[in-house]
């Protein structure tokens, strides 16, 4: 005690610099957001120095709450966790999970329904789908990779998270991007490349909190009192330093002025093109699937009780993966302008693809070896599974889709919007839904989910949307594509673009439908989810002897 | 550095570079004697702190 009172609090070096940093952050914001040339770009700029000012009051508020002396490494022989980030991503991730479907559903609607465009420019298909992807695979999907990335991490290495403000800048300022990112493109403000919608303001500060991020995450690492790095870490790693490049190889613009929004890229032609194929290919293999791998490989075997299948697997699965991802980006540009050569080289990447993904799902999937009884009474594990089946299914698919014959009938058509979905919905969607349920009782001390009928509901409801919506774009994207290529007698093309998108309105009726019951089901996860964090009783619940289900 | 000379490069050399990285992981991986430590590395996520 004696020795606690002996401690002077001060302001911390990284506190400091924090403030002082967010002072300069502040007064740039506010210049440039006088002098900006457009009132869209003053908005944001002055989003940032409201952020900064906010953000420096919340540091000095911390600074009078905490105790003089920096939070403990281990309470006890036990580490000293730090969750707070964790449970800040964890409530945001399903936050932004919700109003990402509900803006999916908005622009289903739109394409079956043109008049609900309302012809006004902020709710137009145009502006509303960027958000939509963004919302649901940066917003959604990252607080879901932060919350689980940090939670593992500290779990596996046994080691409190590194730095003090650091976690908490890596979330705050990922979920402000976020904010920057979407009520740009309702303003307009896009550099129109797809899934890097973002301009060159909120690339620059999205790298600044990137950087933080792998810092924060390496530094727990190498304080590791665990001496192996378990397998779920190398791909979080993976993810984060891939997606670092690819942010920075395909985000080279030059901004017109500094008061300007508009940015132009450095690439030109063909050579832009396969950057961002590069980077948007990428974007699927490391943030959607090497990320959300690595919450397969915590998630599963935590929640099934048993190790992971085959480590080994494990390892030659990360590499294989590591080493073929990368290449299989210009199967996106068949029948372009790229060389053949490359188109070529991209589609057989492609299909080499298939043995490191299927050998990740079948480690995920028989490390239920001796536990498949679990899936009778787990909806949450079942939910888990499935997503890994999932995963298995589209990625299978998408090789098949990569071949250039299929590619000239699935390309451009709604099939590759089914693909994408099959796995958006069904793989990463579903491992994200099993994480937050197991995540939330384990961060707020629950012994239990306030309704594991409610988990029943919201799988079933969703399962049978997703079967809606993929199997809706497939029929609508096979049908699109052969009409493009009919061709009459005489040689002319036999159908008119108007009929084919005519022909496609019962299916985007049906995919509506398929995007409404995802909807309701992420809705009643976040009840299930308010609930189990609003009932104190679960926590003080006695740890019941757990009832054995009857073979 | 021209052209022909990257692409000769990453041909060659870089292919023998990477098909031998794999290799060595391949080696790790089955390495016999890391089976031992592989079956407690795969048992990490189920320890209790």
């Amino acid at each position: 005690m004696a020795q606690q009172a002996s401690i002077t609090k001060t302001l911390t070096i990284g506190e400091g610099g924090t403030i002082i940093s967010l002072i300069a952050l502040a007064v740039a914001s506010i210049i440039i957001a006088a002098k900006a040339w457009t009132p869209e770009y003053a908005f944001h700029a002055y989003l940032f120095a409201a952020a900064s000012v906010a953000s420096i009051f919340a540091v000095f508020n911390r600074y009078y709450a905490r105790d003089a002396a920096p939070a403990p490494q281990e309470v006890d022989g036990k580490p000293n966790y730090n969750m707070g980030p964790v449970k800040f991503a964890t409530l945001a991730s399903v936050f932004w999970g919700i109003a990402g479907f509900t803006v999916g559903l908005i622009i289903a609607l739109q394409l079956a329904y043109p008049a609900l465009n309302f012809d006004l420019p902020w709710t137009n298909f145009g502006r509303l789908r960027p958000l939509h992807t963004s919302a649901v695979i940066f917003a959604f999907g990252g607080n879901v990779l932060l919350a689980t990335s940090f939670y593992v991490v500290q779990r596996t290495c046994h080691a409190r998270l590194a730095g003090d403000i650091a976690p908490w800048f890596v979330v705050l300022g990922y979920n402000f991007f976020i904010v920057i990112a979407g009520t740009g493109y309702l303003l307009g403000i896009t550099q129109s490349k797809e899934y890097a919608e973002p301009e060159w303001y909120a690339d620059l500060f999205l790298t600044v909190v990137w950087v933080a991020y792998l810092l924060v995450f390496l530094a727990t690492i190498w304080k590791r009192k665990e001496p192996h790095i378990y397998v779920a870490n190398w791909f979080y790693l993976a993810f984060i330093v891939t997606i670092a490049l690819l942010h920075l190889g395909n985000n080279a613009a030059i901004p017109v002025s500094i008061y300007s929004s508009k940015s132009y890229i450095v690439w030109s032609g063909v050579q832009d093109a396969m950057v961002q194929w590069w980077y948007g290919h990428n974007a699927v293999g490391f943030f959607l699937t090497a990320g959300f791998l690595a919450i397969m490989y915590y998630f599963i075997p935590k929640r099934a009780d048993r190790p992971v299948y085959s480590y080994r697997l494990s390892i030659v699965h990360f590499w294989a993966l590591i080493f073929i991802y990368i290449w299989a980006g210009p199967h996106h540009l068949h029948y372009t302008a790229l060389p053949d050569w490359a188109q070529t080289l991209g589609m057989v990447f492609s299909i080499v693809l298939w043995m490191p993904s299927w050998g990740g799902m079948i480690n995920g999937l028989m490390t239920l070896q001796g536990a498949w009884d679990k899936l009778r009474t787990d909806p949450v594990l079942r939910m888990m599974v499935v997503s890994v089946a999932f995963y298995g299914m589209s990625t299978f698919e998408g090789p098949l889709m990569s071949i250039k014959s299929v590619n000239s009938l699935s390309h451009y058509t709604d099939w590759t919007i089914g693909h994408v979905h099959s796995g958006a919905l069904g793989w990463v969607a579903y491992v994200s839904f099993g994480a937050i349920y197991c995540l939330v009782p384990w961060l707020w001390n629950r012994s239990r989910l306030y309704s594991l009928r409610l988990v029943n509901w919201h799988f079933w409801l969703s399962t049978l949307g997703i079967v809606l919506y993929i199997s809706a774009m497939w029929v609508s994207g096979i049908l699109q594509g052969l009409m493009w290529r009919a061709y009459t007698k005489l040689g002319f093309l036999e159908f008119s673009f108007i009929e084919t998108s005519e022909a496609m309105h019962p299916f985007y009726v049906i995919r509506a439908l398929g995007g409404a019951l995802f909807v309701i089901g992420a809705l009643i996860m976040a009840y299930n989810i308010w609930m189990t964090i609003r009932s104190p009783q679960i926590a003080s619940e006695a740890q019941r002897p757990q009832l054995v289900p009857a073979e | 550095m021209s052209y022909e000379w990257f692409a000769n490069f990453a041909q060659t050399w870089g292919l023998i570079g990477f098909m031998s990285l794999f290799g060595l992981v391949l080696f790790y991986a089955l390495k016999p004697s890391n089976k031992k430590m592989f079956d407690e590395a795969a048992r990490i996520p189920l320890e209790k702190d």
